[in-house]
């Protein structure tokens, strides 16, 4: 019970910020893949940059233990392009389909119920799947600093400044 | 809020909520829960299946391996849903729209055409979500603040995908 009560009261802070963030909405997500609108990568990155530092910060200090996701390079980038190309169709991302609905954009409906069925027939083609694309590439739970065994605060930096000078771009050139 | 700095703000308070879910959840369940959506969708289908045909769940080897159940993250993406939607009504911003407007400058504004588009793109984006492990906000968000190499992969291959899709979508006409 207390993980579902903090499961609820987490998503409505995010679908809050989200909504603030005004990243829920489809001319946003297409914006972004048009490179008209970055409002959702301006997002985005300052999510990242400030939980990069938080997160890395506290698992450090023994705080919370990191929960890397196992890098299957055939998964993830197979599956990263289908995501990506209904993603472009559909207009929404899973977060974000729901949380348009809550904002009254309504259409987004019909993106979560073709992201159910989705998922049913992800389960039904899962046996087939293991033995092939989710084994290709297996490299296990790897992060940036243990492929290349420089220090993970070296790229939190070098990521932080790249992004913040990417903002400086986007500003400039009025993204 | 200054339309400029809105983005910025709203994503960096958000990385505080990511951190903060992280460290609450360490202390108050035993483990620490990180951001993510996926998994509901792939859940939430288990559930529905379950009512029509539940031997055939408790057969299947990815319902054995994710189980059908209502867990944390079910109840972050339902209160995403609550979260937009009283955000949306205390700043006025809250609007009933039954086709977005950039597609209907596209593709008309028939409802039909939309939800066809929309549905469609929803399976084909959820398919390759599970088969990637994630989403924007779990290989996206979670994924990068641990400097995953797996989301790192799954990154590029949405944008990159998204960025192709859509340009055959709207650059030729239509978009503004």
């Amino acid at each position: 019970m207390k993980e579902l009560i903090l499961g609820l009261v987490t998503g409505v802070l995010f679908g809050a910020l989200l909504q603030q963030g005004r990243v829920l909405r489809y001319e946003k997500q297409v914006g972004a893949m048009l490179f008209k609108d970055l409002t959702i990568l301006k997002f985005m990155l300052s999510a990242i940059i400030v939980g990069m530092i938080g997160i890395n910060l506290l698992a450090d200090l023994g705080v919370i233990a990191l929960n890397v996701k196992g890098a299957v390079v055939g998964a993830n980038l197979i599956g990263g392009i289908l995501f990506g190309i209904g993603w472009a169709v559909a207009g929404y991302c899973p977060g974000t389909s729901v949380g348009a609905i809550g904002e009254g954009r309504w259409h987004a409906l019909w993106a979560v119920l073709g992201m159910l069925v989705g998922a049913a027939v992800y389960a039904e083609a899962y046996p087939a799947l293991k033995s092939t694309v989710l084994t290709w590439g297996d490299l296990g739970k790897v992060t940036l600093a243990s492929v290349t065994g420089i220090n993970h605060w070296v790229w939190i930096v070098l990521l932080s400044a790249g992004f913040i000078a990417l903002f400086a771009w986007f500003e400039k050139k009025k993204l | 809020m200054n339309a400029k700095w809105r983005p910025y703000l709203a994503g960096a308070l958000a990385g505080v909520l990511a951190v903060l879910s992280v460290v609450v959840s360490t202390q108050l369940l035993g483990s620490g829960k990180y951001l993510g959506a996926s998994t509901t969708f792939a859940r939430a289908a288990g559930l529905v299946e379950q009512q029509v045909a539940p031997e055939h769940v408790a057969n299947n080897a990815y319902f054995t391996r994710t189980k059908v159940k209502v867990d944390w993250q079910m109840m972050v993406v339902a209160g995403i849903l609550l979260g937009a939607f009283a955000a949306s009504r205390l700043d006025g911003s809250f609007k009933l729209e039954s086709v977005p407007p950039v597609w209907s400058d596209r593709f008309g504004s028939k409802i039909g055409v939309r939800a066809i588009g929309a549905f469609l793109g929803g399976v084909v984006s959820m398919f390759g979500a599970r088969m990637a492990g994630g989403c924007p906000s779990g290989h996206g968000l979670s994924g990068l603040m641990q400097l995953s190499i797996s989301g790192f992969i799954a990154m590029a291959g949405f944008f990159g995908a998204g960025v192709v899709v859509a340009n055959l979508m709207y650059r030729k006409g239509g978009a503004k």
